[in-house]
């Protein structure tokens, strides 16, 4: 059984109750525990006709849930008469999911939760893994997500940047269990991309594309970070690549430029180039100079010195720099990398070993004290 | 999200701001009412879906280190005067370090022999978090 197209069909099951009449909330509980018995039950008994199948189990936990419910007969005769959805029907409703697990009113944990869930597919358990708590409390914050949500119309008009941004924390966090999340993100950027025609779903999914491409190469089999500069390129996988840069010049085609497109842009320059020495640094200079722009954000001006740095020589990186918040996460690391360019080795030694102790996460951590260490060890 | 580490000390932190007698002497309601309050804090914060793990730990404990090879672990103490003895911990996963703060003080809030708050110190401790994909 493949599992992904399973997960694939959650979303238009979902909708079909939904249309029926059921609430969100309960509507995607039964969908849920059909998942669940769909996992245990189709590797030995495939059904022929599995979403009708989906279909069929979940109304009827649906109804074993509400057995006291005095609707249940007004609509058990309903569903006798109604037509099966469209695929266009059908699209619009899993739009429609994909709106309202990404909600404004929810915190970010909580709707990557309830997207992971209810679009994706994914049982409590599974994400309950990628996120290193307790099932039970996965279970809560997806049920405390679904009661935030619970007075929002399903036919209410969404916000698609508040989507993509799930999809974003997706792929970039997580730990990810079973379930490969980095894939899980780009399957549901595919399904995005396909239902709307926003340059930026399709500026998000090309960004995707391109960093998983470099995934093989960006760590030892031991699991520490290996730099860009520094990755095996024959390791890049090309046909992701291909794809990313494919659907990215379509996209900027449009002239419709947001900050994952440019994002994007400077991933597919990165991925363009033989070997590092050969990355067109004055290109992605210039992208970041775009994304300034777009989002005048610290962590993007830190990242444009880097760039700076190996355009127009270390000095210029210093001075780009100097306009930099020094409270952005990795200042330190990005300074130490630009000193040891200008040639100062002990001091950048030092602020690798500054850097090693502000690291949010244990294979940076590691990286920046092997930077201090090798630099340590010639000084 | 992030997780963060409370740890409760039996011994170590900032001098108590409240001055309250070992465990052992206060009324037995008291507490019962003291490990009620811990237990029903781990349930609100599973309902709220923050809750990874707690536990208490025993006082006594011993130091192990390798003792070379062929030759069995070396063990040291245990020892009365450790500055610092941890008696147990909550690990949260929380949206915000603001929201850790807030929920450990909440926590500290723990009714102690006369049924107040006894203010203890706990130790709040960020975990370090998954690598991001995206860094460049």
């Amino acid at each position: 059984m493949n599992e992904s197209l399973l997960r694939a069909l959650i979303p238009a099951v979902t909708g079909v109750l939904v249309r029926r009449g059921v609430d969100f909330a309960t509507a995607e509980d039964a969908v849920q525990d059909a998942l669940v018995q769909a996992l245990a039950s189709w590797p030995a008994n495939p059904p022929a006709d599995p979403k009708g199948w989906l279909i069929t189990v979940a109304w009827r936990k649906f109804l074993d849930a509400s057995r006291s419910e005095k609707s249940r007969q007004a609509r058990e005769a309903r569903i006798e008469t109604e037509p099966p959805p469209g695929p266009a029907q059908e699209t619009d409703d899993t739009l429609r999911l994909y709106f309202l697990c990404a909600h404004p009113s929810l915190t970010p944990a909580s709707a990557v939760a309830l997207t992971l869930r209810a679009v994706g597919g994914l049982t409590t358990r599974q994400i309950a893994k990628a996120y290193l708590v307790p099932e039970s409390t996965m279970a809560q914050r997806i049920s405390r997500a679904k009661r935030t949500v619970a007075g929002v119309r399903f036919d209410e008009s969404g916000d698609l940047a508040t989507v993509l941004r799930v999809l974003y924390l997706v792929f970039n966090e997580g730990y990810g269990g079973e379930v490969d999340l980095a894939e899980e993100a780009i399957r549901l950027a595919r399904q995005v991309t396909s239902m709307t025609a926003d340059a930026e779903a399709s500026g998000l999914l090309a960004l995707m594309l391109l960093h998983h491409a470099r995934r093989a190469a960006r760590t030892t089999a031991g699991g520490a970070l290996v730099p860009l500069a520094e990755q095996d390129r024959s390791k890049w996988d090309t046909s992701l690549i291909a794809e990313g840069v494919t659907i990215l010049q379509a996209t900027l085609a449009r002239d419709r430029l947001g900050e994952y497109q440019a994002q994007a842009a400077i991933a597919a320059l990165h991925a363009d180039a033989r070997t590092a020495a050969e990355t067109d640094w004055p290109q992605i200079v210039g992208w970041y100079d775009e994304l300034v722009r777009l989002t005048d954000s610290p962590v993007v001006r830190l990242n444009r010195a880097v760039a700076v740095g190996e355009a127009d020589g270390p000095q210029a990186g210093l001075a780009a720099l100097d306009g930099v918040d020094p409270s952005v996460p990795r200042y330190r690391a990005v300074q130490a990398y630009v000193q040891e360019r200008v040639g100062d080795r002990r001091l950048a030694a030092r602020l690798y070993a500054d850097a090693a102790r502000s690291a949010t996460n244990v294979a940076e951590r590691d990286h920046l004290l092997r930077q201090a260490a090798r630099l340590n060890v010639t000084a | 999200m992030a997780k963060y580490l409370l740890l409760k000390h039996y011994r170590g932190g900032p001098a108590p701001v409240v001055d309250y007698p070992p465990m052992d002497q206060w009324a037995p309601e008291a507490v019962d009412a003291h490990v009620q309050y811990m237990e029903d804090f781990a349930s609100k914060l599973r309902e709220t879906g923050e809750f990874v793990d707690h536990q208490a730990l025993l006082p006594e404990g011993t130091f192990v280190r390798h003792g070379g090879e062929g030759r069995p672990p070396v063990t040291d103490g245990p020892f009365a005067e450790t500055k610092d003895l941890i008696a147990g911990w909550l690990i949260i996963d929380v949206d915000s370090y603001e929201r850790a703060v807030e929920l450990a003080g909440d926590y500290s809030a723990a009714p102690g022999p006369d049924g107040t708050p006894i203010c203890e110190w706990l130790e709040l401790r960020p975990f370090y978090s998954a690598a991001p994909t995206v860094v460049e």
